[in-house]
This record gives structure tokens, sequence and C-alpha cells, in this order.
């Protein structure tokens, strides 16, 4: 972010010619209308002018006035002002649509950005902070479009007054004239103190958002473990931080507008004591000096509408630079051409797979940590094979390097024998599908959180249900399949979203199924009946399950024993029990352990 | 009983402001001397221009000629003037900035606080994204309204007010038709303001849909490439983005409309104040240089009036931004605590007791029946029950998240509505199946349990519950971060993170709601047993479908259908061939394959 770098006129300038280029029409109706004020708003002086010297005139000195001189006087000054309204009205509907619709774009380059770049990059930046670029950001950077139509309309203004004091007295003109460059330096001053403010301002904004947005998602831990006031406390701590800030804005700004407003008076008083001499020397005609003044207090008022474009440019630029990192931002997971073929069952092959992730330390330091050692890993079509390890050993991120959520370091991860990396956009997820460890589920129904937008008919939404023991349940929510879900699936129970998330794979009849611990919520008896539905409905497919119990381990043709990040050994249930000392222990924990239990209380049992 | 977060709340605009006023004392705070200031600032305002005027009357196009000796004087008064002005307008912005900076932090702290006290159920009854901008832009929008909109509001006044005065000593006849004129204004606007208001409210509640479509695109970044639902997710963001601009093109166009009516009636008066004064003029009562000096007032008069149309239109988009916070600062805490009248409870072993508690949750069916059930202090009781038989709604009840329809819940013989919720938590923590972690340290949210602990506590606190070899795997120890709500870590990795974190709080009474669910067997185990050696002295209540819990534990409780069908010791149940021991027989061969 160049805080320090005081951002040019030009380059927010610049930035303005961004958004006018999308919505070049609208810009052009609302600066028309601003044109027609513009004018009108001199002509108004104009007509009261003429009516004046024609009718008004005219009657006070014949002590009578007719009412056709009436009806004269009122049309000239009504119709003066309702061109003129309809002027405004232009101008402002124009310039709410050139607003509203280049956010509006911008706001879907945006989140299109966040759609796109991969989750490396969406584990590095706070979703707070995501969610104000979007939202707060853009509305700061085209903020500028209320304003400045009215403006560049009023700049005819500027040129007209202009022509007319250099027409009148040059002389007088040029004091006039000194108005416009004490205004310009006002403003560079006035650029330069802003822009680290507003940005400043701008990025606590942002870090408010996020403490809000963290504290809320956590609002349970933070109930359950009554830690309300010191939330409350790292809520103040950045309020009170971004109060100030803005309170720094506020003197720069309540410094600047003052300023700005007295410069074109200072302009007039100049005109009118140096003219005032002039006159008595008799170099200058009375009228002249006040035309020239005249002249200066109506441009006064198209300066002030450009102060408050002007005044705009430093958060139009500050968004704009927070916008723009967004759209800017690379790293982008590139795409093949290759097309996966559909048939019954793909073959998943991982091979001498690394694999690290970017880590920063609590001082901000970047380093990379290896999370997966030259991992080779081979599901053949329609096997099922088990990850089985400890705690934190890496089997989720061998399930998203399948599935090409990531991209190995070293080493490559295929489907059918075409390496991921060649496939088009969408391919892999056309024939393989992952339920993940923590489902995700969109404030949406449950019809729309299974098919996500694909063509499938309620047949086989049920059918899908079923397999996933869902059925039940979802016929007894008030709306069936049309019940609303909630924000994340906030309706529904831990194990009741494994088993939609379960239904979300199915539905779709993979070729490679991969499921990551996917039954933790659900009962040991309901996963029973999910493992026998999916092991009839799904003949043929692939299936890489991680996996703790014991049923479902067995289900698998093959198990792949895995400790930190390496592969330690693979084989059926009997040779890892019989040779792999690490997966005897976590398998039989249980059984072990009930062992134990048993045998104190019959000690227990034996004592008393 | 239990309430959502009013969407907006019903007050009208003067209410709005007056609650909103109140709930930021600081905007009141040296109000007086800011408006005396503004009133300066108005008066410097009105009487520049007029000294201006006066100047080239009197002093240029005088009838004896220029007079540069009265030209001087009156530059040098009007410099004074402007000056003042300026250095008036100054000391009001920032003393206004100050005020409302001041006032809405307050009001932010309020809401966000408040957001806290509700009750899970109020909570969950709203979207995360539309609590954050309660908070965040809808303040923003208030700020705005009181830092720009509302001198120049207060400044217009003081210009209209001047105006008049000024004009009445021209000619009061003429005076009143300018006034005549503006009275229907006041009507067209006083309407247009409904119009406008409920324009605005729209925009607001849009905002937060917005927030809400596009927090879906990042926290659900990974489940949407998984399924490469991207263009769907993207087609539902831009319905959301597309229903923010038409209604904020909506409230514009009201907006605009209400504005040049006011704009459209300054007009027309500056018209009809010409006829009438033509009239008054040609019939003596008037001379024409008054009738020219009093079109100049006119001006001065309805300049500020157009102004503060405008300004009224902004102060409906802040009055719909305040009546969202005031929506969630008025949500009464349905589940609250009582505070100072409280109970608060000494440390110890802890028993807990339900008396015929049943729960419904609003509008919908009871899910629990009438329990009773007490728990001696010191023991390890395992709650189990098929998926919806309300046993998390038990854990829910007995940490106080919701309150029971009928019955009550004890803790050491005492209603747990009338324990204080600062010893209420400190005896009871809950870890949830989900324990949300923070964008932090490892350390950092272990010791979010305990606020003091230091390095050497939290190290302990994870020796004992046996996981310094998962601790030395990590990247960087204690000092690992874990990412946005935990994202670098497995799931499971995050269980034993929220397990640490309770276990370090140290409470009497700990309860477990799946809390090892993604953890791997031996771990559980392990953990299991650290737990046990470490909660001698302490009760533990645990919710899990996996039987090993109930194994281990001293007695054990069966939901089935929101009733308890069965308790007591693993051992016993499971002889007595009842729902226990079909659970378990499940279970049990799950283990052996």
């Amino acid at each position: 972010m160049s805080v320090d770098v005081a951002p040019s006129l030009r380059r927010s300038l610049g930035i303005v010619a961004v958004g006018i280029r999308r919505e070049p029409r609208w810009f052009a109706f609302a600066v028309a209308g601003s044109t027609v004020y513009g004018v009108m708003t001199v002509l108004t002086a104009w007509a009261i002018g003429k009516v004046t010297r024609e009718q008004v005139q005219p009657a006070v000195a014949a002590g009578h006035v007719s009412a056709h001189q009436l009806r004269v006087i009122f049309a000239w000054v009504a119709g003066v002002v309702l061109v003129n309204v309809v002027g405004v009205v232009i101008r402002r509907i124009a310039a709410g649509f050139t607003m509203y619709n280049v956010a509006a774009t911008f706001r879907r380059e945006v989140t299109r950005q966040y759609l796109r770049l991969p989750l490396s990059w969406h584990h590095r930046h706070p979703s707070g902070q995501l969610l104000s670029n979007a939202n707060a950001d853009v509305e700061a950077t085209w903020n500028v479009f209320a304003p400045l139509p009215m403006a560049l309309g009023v700049l005819i203004m500027l040129v007209a007054g202009i022509v007319q004091m250099v027409l009148v007295d040059p002389v007088m003109a040029l004091i006039g004239l000194a108005v416009f460059p004490a205004l310009f330096l006002a403003n560079v001053v006035f650029q330069r103190s802003m822009s680290p403010k507003v940005s400043r301002a701008q990025q606590l904004r942002a870090e408010v958002s996020e403490v809000a947005h963290e504290s809320f998602e956590a609002a349970l831990i933070v109930k359950s473990m009554g830690r309300e006031d010191e939330e409350a406390r790292r809520f103040e701590e950045v309020t009170r931080r971004l109060q100030a800030a803005n309170v720094a804005v506020g003197r720069t700004r309540g410094t600047f507008d003052p300023v700005i407003e007295a410069i074109p008076t200072l302009g007039t008083l100049a005109v009118l004591a140096v003219g005032a001499r002039q006159v008595a020397s008799g170099a200058l005609q009375p009228a002249a000096v006040v035309q020239v003044a005249y002249l200066i207090s109506v441009l006064a008022f198209p300066v002030r509408a450009l102060g408050w474009v002007l005044g705009e440019l430093p958060r139009t630029v500050v968004g704009w630079d927070r916008v723009d990192a967004v759209l800017q931002a690379r790293g982008e997971l590139p795409y093949g051409s290759a097309k996966l073929q559909r048939h019954g069952a793909s073959d998943s092959r991982l091979e001498d797979v690394d694999y690290s992730y970017d880590i920063v330390d609590e001082d901000g330091v970047e380093s990379r940590f290896q999370a997966i050692h030259g991992v080779s890993l081979e599901v053949p079509a329609g096997a099922t094979v088990a990850l089985v390890g400890p705690t934190g050993s890496g089997k989720s991120t061998l399930t998203n390097l399948t599935l090409r959520l990531v991209d190995p370091d070293h080493g490559t991860v295929s489907l059918d024998g075409v390496d991921l990396r060649e496939v088009r956009r969408g391919g892999v997820s056309e024939v393989a599908a992952l339920v993940p460890q923590q489902t995700f589920m969109f404030d949406d129904t449950v019809r729309g959180n299974i098919a996500l937008g694909a063509d499938f008919d309620d047949a086989q939404v049920w059918q899908a249900l079923e397999t996933a023991q869902a059925t039940a349940f979802v016929r007894e929510l008030p709306h069936g399949l049309d019940t609303r879900v909630g924000e994340r699936g906030a309706s529904l129970s831990g194990g009741q979203r494994q088993r939609l998330a379960l239904a979300r794979a199915v539905i779709r009849r993979p070729q490679v199924l991969v499921l990551d611990d996917a039954t933790s919520a659900v009962d040991p008896s309901v996963e029973q009946a999910i493992l026998a539905a999916l092991r009839s409905s799904s003949d043929g497919t692939t299936v890489l399950v991680v996996a703790y119990r014991m049923s479902t381990i067995t289900l698998a043709d093959r198990i792949v024993y895995i400790e930190a990040g390496r592969v330690v050994d693979q084989g059926s249930h009997d040779e890892l029990q019989e040779r792999c000392p690490g997966y005897e222990r976590l398998v039989t924990a249980y059984v072990r352990e009930a062992a134990e239990r048993a045998a104190m209380a019959a000690d227990e049992e034996v004592t008393a | 009983m239990s309430s959502t977060i009013d969407a907006t709340s019903r007050l009208g605009t003067l209410d709005t402001l007056r609650r909103g006023v109140d709930l930021s004392p600081e905007l009141r705070r040296g109000l007086g001397v800011t408006l005396g200031l503004a009133a300066l600032t108005t008066a410097g305002r009105v009487v520049v221009p007029f000294v201006v005027q006066q100047t080239t009357d009197h002093g240029l196009l005088g009838k004896n000629g220029p007079d540069p000796g009265l030209v001087t004087r009156d530059v040098l008064l009007a410099l004074v003037a402007v000056v003042i002005t300026a250095a008036c307008a100054y000391a009001v912005n920032v003393r206004l900035f100050r005020a409302s900076e001041a006032g809405l932090a307050s009001l932010r702290l309020r809401g966000f606080r408040h957001m806290h006290d509700l009750s899970m159920l109020t909570q969950n009854s709203e979207r995360r994204g539309s609590m954050v901008s309660r908070v965040t832009s809808d303040v923003d929008t208030i700020s705005q309204f009181v830092q720009f909109g509302g001198i120049i509001l207060i400044l217009s006044l003081g210009q209209i007010a001047v105006a008049t005065a000024l004009m009445l000593f021209y000619s009061p006849l003429l005076t009143a038709v300018v006034w005549l004129c503006f009275v229907p204004l006041l009507f067209v606007i006083r309407r247009f303001q409904t119009i406008v208001g409920r324009a605005y409210t729209t925009v607001r509640e849009r905002v937060g849909d917005l927030l809400a479509a596009v927090s879906e695109s990042v926290v659900g970044a990974a489940t949407i490439r998984a399924y490469g639902v991207e263009e769907r997710t993207a087609t539902r963001i831009d319905e959301a983005i597309e229903a923010h601009r038409v209604a904020s093109i909506g409230a514009q166009v009201r907006s605009v409309a209400a504005f040049s009516s006011g704009q459209l009636v300054a007009g027309l008066t500056l018209a009809v104040v010409l006829v009438v004064g033509t009239v008054q003029a040609s019939a003596g009562h008037l001379t024409l240089g008054k009738l020219l000096a009093f079109l100049f007032l006119v001006n001065l008069f309805t300049q500020p009036v157009q102004q503060a149309t405008e300004i009224l239109n902004e102060l409906q988009n802040a009055v719909a931004g305040w009546r969202r916070v005031i929506g969630v600062v008025d949500t009464p805490a349905d589940v609250a605590d009582p505070g100072e009248e409280g109970e608060v409870l000494p440390r110890g072993p802890i028993t807990v007791d339900f008396e015929g508690v049943s729960f419904a949750y609003p509008g919908g069916e009871e899910v629990l029946h009438d329990i009773d059930l007490s728990i001696a202090p010191r023991s390890r009781v395992a709650i189990v029950g098929e998926t919806g038989s309300g046993k998390s709604t038990l854990a829910k009840l007995l940490t106080r998240l919701m309150d029971p329809t009928r019955g009550r819940v004890l803790v050491d013989g005492v209603d747990l509505r009338r324990v204080r919720f600062s010893s209420l938590r400190e005896r009871v923590v809950l870890v949830p199946q989900e324990g949300f972690l923070f964008d932090a340290t490892l350390r950092e949210n272990v010791r979010f349990g305990r606020p003091g602990a230091t390095d050497d506590d939290v190290r302990l606190a994870l020796t004992e519950l046996g996981l310094d070899a998962w601790l030395s795997g990590l990247p960087q120890g204690l000092a690992t971060e874990v990412g946005q709500r935990g994202e670098s870590l497995s799931a499971g990795e995050r269980q034993l993170v929220a397990l640490a974190r309770a276990y370090l709080a140290d409470p009497d009474l700990l309860v477990l709601d799946e809390a090892t669910s993604a953890v791997d067997p031996s771990t559980e185990v392990r953990l299991q047993r650290a737990l046990e050696g470490l909660t001698r002295g302490r009760t533990s209540i645990a919710i899990a479908h996996r039987l090993s819990t109930a194994e281990a534990a001293d007695e054990v409780v069966v939901v089935d259908r929101g009733r308890i069908v069965e308790r007591g010791p693993h051992r016993v149940l499971v002889r007595q061939g009842g729902v226990y021991a079909a659970l378990h027989a499940s279970w049990a061969a799950q283990q052996r394959g």
C-alpha cells in the first residue's frame, strides 16, 4: 500500500477515467445534465436582469404594472428555473447510475477474483479484509462519481466566467485569476496531507470489520468461556484507533474546507480594493470592477464543486489501491485443456509428491513448511483405499492434492494417467468429488445444497439422500427439500450437515470419491448404514477414504498408513497389523482400552 | 422466549435520533459551544456577501461616485469577517469530528458488546455478515451524516434564520410571501422523507445480503473449488450485487425527486417574489433598489433550504443505519446475566441437577421432556444417544447457552438463572464439536482459556494432555499460526487446541460435546486418560458417539427421543440388553471391523 507516496492528481484522475470507461453513456448524460444546470444557473441571473430592465423598471417608473408584464416576469424566471431543475434531475439520476453501476461492475470483478484465485491465496487473506474490499473499498473508490458530473458541468461556467473577466479588463482579471493557483496550491497541500491519513483510516476500517467478523464467528466459544469482556476490549482497541484516525482525517478536512471557501471571497475583496483605487484614478469604470467582482463570486461555486471532487480523490485512490490489489492478484492455478473421460471408475495416482505451505512466524517472517514428503499413493480404478494416520499427519492435505485443490511442489498427481495440471478448468470436479472433514453449507435450500445448480430431478436427490441416510430427517424438515438451511447450514446439526455433504457428492456419481473422515459427526449405526449404501450404490467407483474406525478401514482393499507426511507402510489390514506398530496402536486403541478397563473393573470387583 | 435481532428498529425518525444520541452521549458533549461557533460561522457566511454587496452599491456605485476610503474600510471589515468565519468553521469541523467519532465509537462498542450478550439462539438467527455490518458500515453511514450533513444542516438552519431576519427588515410582506411558498414544501418533504427513508432501509438490508453472499465465496472457497461451482456461486453473488445496485439507484431516484422539489420551489419563489415585488414597487410601497436587495436575500434564504432538503435525505440514510444498530442494542438478551444481583458460587466440586426440564426451540416442538437428572460432584458422566435424541440440547442447557422452557437447572443447588455469568463461566466450560480458533498463534489460542497464562502454563497443559509429541511436530511449536478459523490445522488438531484451551481454563465442570470426534483413536484414548487423571476432583460430562468415552465413564446416561431412558455404569447397562446395549454392540462391531 502506497501510504508514503502522495498520489498525484494525475493518478487519481486516471482511476476516475477507469470508472468512466465502464459507464461512458450514463456519465455523459450526467455531465450533459450538469451542463444544462450550469448554463441555466448563469441564465437565471441574466433572466432576472432582463426582466428587471425590460419589465420591472418601466413598471416602477410608470407607477403601474399590467397583468401582461407580470406574466412575462413570471414566465421568464419560472421557465429558466424549470429547465434548470430538469438539468439537475438528469445530472443526479445519471450520476447515481454511473456510480452504482461502476461499483456493481467492480464488485463483480473483485468477487470473480475470489472465485478464481487458489486456496493458498485465500489462506493468506483474512475474510474480513476480503469482505471490506468487495464492499467498503469499492464504495470508497467510486463515491467520487457523486460530485464529479456537477464539477465537470460547471466547468463551463468557469470557462465562460474567465473569458468574460478577461474581456472586461485584463488587469482586474489577473487579480481575479490569482484565486485559481491559490486554490490549486491549497489542494496539493491537502492531498499530500490527506492521503496517508485516509489510507490509514480505510485500513483500520477493514481491521475493525475483521475483528468483528472473527469475534462474531467465535460467538459460541466467547460465550461458553465467558470471554465477552476480553473480546469487547479487543474490539475497543481497534475501534479507538479507527476513531483517532478518523479525527485526524477530520482535522485535515476541517482545515481544507474553510480555506477553500475563503479563497474566492478573498479574491473578490482584492478586486474591490484594487478596483476602487483604479476607479478613483480614472483608469477603470466602476461597472467593470463590479462585474469582475460579481464574476468571481459566481465562479466560487463551481470552484467549490471542484473542491468536493478533489476532497473525495484521496479516498478514491486509497480505495482503488485496495481493490486493485485483489484484481491484480495472480497465482491462479494454471489449467490445461485436457478433458477427463467419463466412464465407470478412474484410477488416481500420486507419484513422489512433496508439498509445503507458507508459514508466518510471530514476527511476520515467512518460510515454507514441508507437510508431505515424497508420497506415492495409488488408487486403482474401482478400488477402495483407506488412508490412516494420527491426527495432523497430512491426510487431509493428501485428499486436497488428489483433487487438485492444491498443487504439489514436486511430483505428479494424475487421474487416469492425465496430469491434473493439464486438465481444463472444472474438469476434475466433473469426475471426482470430495466430502471434506468440515462441511460447508450454502445459505440455500436442501435441494440447492445437494444439486449445487446442476440438473438433478427430485428422485435423484432423494436417492442420494437415501445413500447418505438423510431421508428421514429431511422428510421431517418443515419444507422438505425446499427447507432453507440457513447461513453455513446453521439450522442443522453437525451430523446432518455431514450427511447432506455426502449426498452432494454421491449424486454426482463420481468416478473418484474422496471421503475425508466424512462421517465423524454421525452415529455408528448411521455410519454403518451409509457405508453399506455407498458400497451398493457406488459399484465400481474408486474410493479414497480417510478413516479411523475399523468398520470403515476393513471395507478397504488396501490401507496406506502415514505419519508426519510420509507413507510408513501399506497393505491389507492384517499385514499392517502384523508389521506396522504405529498402525496397530492406532486402530486397536479402543479395543485395548476397553480390555484394560474391563480388566481393571474385574480387579475392582475382585478386590471389592 | 427467544427473540431474533430486529432487522431494523421500528422507531420513527425523531425517536431514532433521540435514542441514537442517548446511546452516544458524546454527541451532546460540548454541543453548546459547537452550536455557538456554528452560529458565528453562519453569521459570517451571510454577512460577508452582504458587506460585499453594500460595498459595491455604496462604495463603487454610490451617488457621489466611487469612494476608495469607504471601499477600503469595508474590505478590511469583510477581511476580518472572512478570517473569523474560517477559524470558526475550522473549530466547528474539528469539534464535530471529535464528538461524533467518540460518540460513534461508543455506539460501535455498545452494539458489539450487546451482540455477544445476546443468547446463542438469537445470535444464530442472524447472518454473521449482517451482524458485522451493524457495527461497521451501518455506523459509518451515521458518521458520514453527522460529520458532513449534520453541520451543514445546523448551518443551514442558522442561515435561514439570519436571512429571514434581514428579509423582514426590508419587507415583511415579501418575507411572508417567501415563507408561504415554502410551507407546502414542508409537507412534500415530510412525505418524501418517509419514502426516501424506506428506500434507504432497503439499501442497508441489501448491503447485509451482499456481505453474506460474498462471505460464502470466501469462507466456502474449498467446497466451491472441490465441486467446480464457481459459476453458480458467481451467479448468486451477482444477484446480491444487482439487488443492492437496484436498491441504491431506487433510493437515489427518490431522493433526487425530494431534492428537486425543493429546488423547484426555491426557483418559483424567486419568480413569485419578483411578481409581488413589482406590484408593490409600482404601487410605491418599495423602491427598486430595495426589491433587488431583497432578491439577493431570497437567494441567501433558498440556498440553505435546498441544502437542508438534501441533507434530510442523507439523514434518512443515517437513520436507516442508526435503526439497524439500535435494533441490536434494543434486542433483549433473553438468556441474561443476572449481573450484580446474581450469586457467585465458590470454586470446588460441583453438583448439577435437572429438575423437570423441558425444552423446545422457538417455534418448534419439544425436544426434551421433563428431564430429572442429578450429577454428583467429581463424577464422570457420559451422555449417549442417537443423533437428534437431545443430548446436545442437554449440554447447552447445562452451560446456560439456553434456558429451559419448563423446569430448572441447578448448580450446587442454585438455579442457573441466578448465577452470575462470570462465576458460571469460570466454573463450567463447554467444548463444542467445532471449537472455533482465532487467527493467531497456537499459544494465543490456548491462552484464550486463561488470559493470564504464561508460556509454561500453556506448555504444561499440552504436556499433561499428552500432546507434546504433536506439538513438536508443528512447524513452529507454540508460535505456529493456526490461520483463519484455525484452517491451517486439520479438524482433529483444532479439536486438540480447543480441548487444551478448555483444560487451561480449569473449570470445575467440563462439558465435552463431541469434542474429540475428529481425533485419531489412540490420541483420543490418551486424552481421555489424561483428562481422567486430572479430572479427579472435577466433574466432567461427555457427549460422544464414540462409546469408548462411555466405557470410561462412572455413569452413562442414555437419551432417547428427548427422555432419559437408561442410566448406570457401562458394565451394568451393557448387560441390560436395552438401548445402550444395542448402541454399544454396533459400536463394538465397528471396532472389530
